[in-house]
């Protein structure tokens, strides 16, 4: 297992945003995370990459306890993330965000190795043509390739991706999903958080689901779409929806 | 090296070089005076940039490290008879010091909670040397003359003063030079870009924070020890004054922050202009207001000062002016 989650709580004053969540994932898959609005996706990425320290349970990596250790400590590890609102150090060139990545990520790299490296990682996320821009001059679908550029130049072993299909265009869904793939068979482990259901449905080995920050369904793709529990945190009353659907 | 070939590298250093190989080669006290003030300016605020423009942190208390150090350098010299250049860097070693253990506290805090606490250890350091019996309280202390005969009495003293000076300059242009194009200056940007982002990414924010915190401190330490001893005396009221802190700012962000030459280039220009001002009748009293107005018109017109609008707007000077 490459990573383990046990029990995670997560509260913020009075917001229950995770209750008790417990998963593994074993190495080499991808995991889709599924779940409303607001269910606590991106709080369970936070605390598990030591953004936010749990209120209770543990987290393992790689078979050690890293709960509530500072997220640089985790990123070392191998463990990278992308953000679902992306976040490019905008004054930096494009070549300069990803050596970031490289760096400071598991290899911890010299500057020259880590452009090298950057090249590479810009190479496979298909921005290489804009290396020596500056990253604010981006649109968004290429942010959040440099997000993943950055996530790869690390060398990670896990890759937390957080919406990286969100605001794409179909044709950018494709070519994005071909290249989730493309890291997947480089042996890193994914764990993903996506809302367009065609492409998580199609890509995940597993997918877990959360609502109001529960676990409320682990299992294959299809068996999760069918569990009457996942449609009615998507669609509400599951005999309404059954009905609504045979109309 | 390979950096020695890029102009970004040399051309700071080969300019304050030549300029205080000049003024040692004429050997004139008056220009001697003013290059001491210009290449003081260029020291502190180069500092300054270390950790403002490099880590996005405002210090509007940064003056309180050559305040310190300026004490400690200065009792060092004349109660306990330390030579010059031991006592500057013992002046900057404990600024250094305080610069790590208080930063450990304070960049904890972001934005301008990290400015207003800067301001609030100027203050204190201000009270604190005030009733310290060892550095002379209120009145301060003055060098004892027999000091000055170590020297060769006073005159030669103030040039090998001024000689300390210009080395120390060189030294934080060179350390601005290093720290940018290191890894650890990458991690530096990185977090003045998204503290947040960076930490994910592996940058030990808390660390590499402190750690320029206190190169950044060290040097106003050396400069004040030199500029103390060269006045002969020094007093609360001159160490800890928040006004040289609020210029050390206008001359970061006039050259450009978060490069090497903004700070030099920001430094002469704004000592031209305070000449100027301090001279002329109408604005003799009012060459702080200006200050302020020109730091109000830099960051709503030209954020990224003059070598950064030069660097963005001439892309051949780009590798030049770095």
């Amino acid at each position: 297992m490459i990573l383990q989650v046990q029990d995670l709580t997560k509260r913020f004053g009075g917001l229950q945003a995770l209750t008790g969540v417990t998963f593994d994932l074993p190495e080499g898959q991808i995991l889709g995370l599924i779940g409303p609005n607001g269910a606590g996706k991106t709080t369970l990425f936070n605390v598990i990459n030591g953004v936010y320290p749990p209120t209770q349970g543990q987290v393992f990596f790689r078979g050690e306890d890293v709960t509530g250790k500072p997220s640089y400590e985790i990123a070392r590890r191998g463990l990278a993330r992308t953000h679902q609102v992306v976040r490019p150090l905008t004054d930096l060139s494009v070549r300069e965000n990803v050596m970031v990545g490289a760096c400071f990520g598991r290899e911890h790299q010299h500057l020259r190795p880590a452009a090298r490296l950057a090249d590479e990682a810009l190479t496979q996320v298909g921005l290489i043509d804009r290396a020596d821009q500056p990253s604010g001059s981006l649109n968004v679908a290429q942010k959040k390739r440099l997000e993943m550029a950055r996530a790869l130049a690390a060398k990670p072993h896990l890759i937390l991706l957080d919406e990286v299909l969100a605001g794409l265009n179909p044709s950018e869904i494709a070519s994005m999903m071909a290249t989730v793939r493309a890291i997947r068979d480089q042996g890193i482990t994914i764990l993903m958080i996506e809302h367009v259901m065609q492409a998580i449905m199609a890509i995940s080995d597993r997918i877990l689901v959360l609502d109001y920050g529960m676990l409320i369904a682990a299992g294959l793709p299809e068996e999760v779409a069918n569990n009457p529990q996942v449609i009615e945190a998507y669609l509400g009353d599951p005999k309404m929806t059954a009905q609504l659907l045979a109309e | 090296m390979k950096a020695c070939q890029t102009p970004g590298f040399w051309l700071p250093l080969v300019i304050v070089s030549v300029w205080g190989g000049v003024v040692l080669l004429i050997h004139q006290d008056t220009m001697r005076e003013t290059a001491f003030i210009l290449l003081m300016a260029v020291g502190l605020a180069s500092s300054l940039n270390i950790l403002l423009g490099y880590t996005g942190y405002v210090s509007f208390g940064h003056i309180v490290f050559f305040g310190l150090g300026g004490y400690t350098g200065f009792y060092l010299l004349s109660a306990q008879d330390w030579p010059l250049f031991a006592a500057a860097i013992g002046g900057g070693l404990l600024s250094a010091l305080i610069a790590g253990l208080v930063g450990l506290a304070v960049l904890r805090l972001r934005g301008a909670y990290f400015a207003l606490a800067t301001i609030g250890i100027n203050e204190a350091a201000r009270a604190f040397v005030s009733n310290f019996e060892p550095y002379g309280g209120a009145t301060g202390m003055f060098v004892n003359f027999s000091v000055y005969q170590k020297y060769g009495g006073p005159g030669p003293a103030l040039w090998t003063t001024f000689i300390f000076l210009w080395i120390t300059a060189l030294a934080v242009l060179l350390v601005s030079y290093l720290v940018k194009h290191s890894r650890f200056g990458l991690g530096l940007l990185a977090i003045r870009e998204d503290e947040d982002a960076a930490m994910v990414m592996g940058v030990k924010a808390p660390q590499a924070k402190t750690i320029t915190y206190v190169i950044s401190a060290f040097f106003p330490g050396v400069i004040g020890t030199l500029y103390f001893f060269k006045n002969g005396n020094i007093e609360p009221g001159d160490a800890f004054q928040l006004h040289m802190s609020i210029e050390m700012l206008v001359m970061v962000m006039l050259g450009g922050m978060g490069t090497v030459m903004g700070p030099l280039v920001g430094a002469a220009g704004y000592q031209w202009l305070r000449g100027y001002l301090l001279t002329s009748p109408i604005f003799k009293d009012l060459h702080l207001a200006v200050a302020g107005a020109m730091l109000l018109l830099i960051i709503l017109f030209v954020p990224t000062g003059v070598v950064g609008w030069v660097r963005n707007h001439v892309r051949r000077l780009q590798k030049v002016l770095e």
